[in-house]
């Protein structure tokens, strides 16, 4: 019946990743501002510690690639089977090397980088995009490797899971956020986020293995060069 | 696995997955997303005006296909400088 639904509505293809400019009132608008705003100051928080008390060396440089690869991904406006196009987050490997937080810091560059000089996503949307794909993206994919860890999941398969997840779970969160602001006139607010679901179900699945794969290709590479050990990912780190 | 042989068969995946909807889907304009979102809200809630604009908007089409591919290139160029740099050095200690 959902599928069915989602089915339905795919002409009318609907996948925001970005809340443009001016698209959310402003009392939402600051909302989400307030929102993300402790998550930002946490990242901050977990920057400086990981970059301190790091006892590998080659932190700093890992920062920059996991925020490059970021900057890469947002930037590939990949084709989707639904007839249009999107584009993935890159948030899953930050969050395999360093857990959520520090992904928010990178997440927000990107964010206003695209704001100001693509006019993709806004100022004043900014709060509620970095909500979505900075905060529940790699959150969700933090989850999803605490599980496949507790399931002795394959390392490689958990990579893929966490990036999957954390992409899938950004468009899911960018749905509600908009299904909350702009309720579907007969159905309502669920009725509005079935609707924009159904059709990211189809469109993002794709986008999002696309994306999965490509993390544990980065991955590999990075630990086949000895710039990080196998060992040392988020999971093996005392919280 | 070695890591090389899956990171090919990997990429392999990935270009599919990027090629097959191009051949296959017929009628598919490939429309950026934000715009359709935009449409979308407009479709559900008639009465909402935007109340804010982008500071600045890329001029063209081309420009804005310019920032955005000065975006992905800075990115891969950080990356490839990085795992260039570690592939270069592994293989130095290797020899010595």
């Amino acid at each position: 019946m959902l599928l069915a639904l989602g089915f339905t509505f795919v002409p009318t293809v609907v996948h925001a990743m970005h809340i443009m400019e001016g698209m959310l009132p402003p009392l939402w608008c600051v909302f989400w501002y307030a929102v993300s705003l402790p998550f930002f100051m946490y990242g901050l928080y977990r920057l400086k510690k990981i970059s301190e008390n790091s006892n590998s060396k080659n932190t700093k440089l890992m920062f920059a690639l996991c925020g490059a690869f970021v900057f890469v991904l947002s930037s590939l406006k990949l084709p989707s089977v639904t007839g249009s196009s999107s584009h993935p987050t890159g948030v899953g490997l930050g969050t395999v090397m360093f857990g959520p937080g520090v992904l928010v810091i990178m997440g927000v560059i990107v964010l206003l980088f695209q704001a100001l000089l693509l006019a993709h996503g806004g100022l004043t949307t900014l709060g509620a995009n970095a909500f979505s794909m900075t905060i529940v993206g790699p959150i969700i994919g933090f989850l999803v490797l605490i599980l496949c860890k507790k399931m002795n999941v394959n390392k490689k398969v958990a990579i893929f899971l966490c990036a999957f997840f954390a992409d899938l779970s950004t468009y899911v969160t960018t749905a509600f956020q908009l299904a909350v602001v702009f309720p579907d006139p007969n159905k309502g607010i669920l009725g509005a986020a079935v609707k924009f679901m159904g059709i990211y179900a189809v469109t993002q699945v794709p986008l999002a293995l696309a994306e999965g794969f490509l993390t544990v290709i980065v991955y590999n590479l990075i630990v086949s060069n000895g710039l990080w050990k196998e060992g040392s990912t988020i999971l093996n780190e005392e919280y | 696995m070695k890591n090389t042989k899956q990171n090919v068969i990997l990429l392999v995946i990935v270009v599919c997955l990027v090629v097959f909807p191009l051949v296959f889907i017929k009628g598919g304009e490939f429309g950026g997303s934000d715009d359709q979102g935009t449409a979308q809200i407009k479709k559900n809630d008639p009465s909402y005006r935007v109340w804010a604009h982008p500071l600045w908007t890329p001029p063209s089409g081309e420009i804005e296909t310019l920032i955005f591919t000065l975006q992905g290139s800075f990115g891969t160029g950080v990356i490839a400088y990085i795992i260039g740099f570690a592939r270069g050095k592994k293989k130095n200690s290797k020899e010595e």
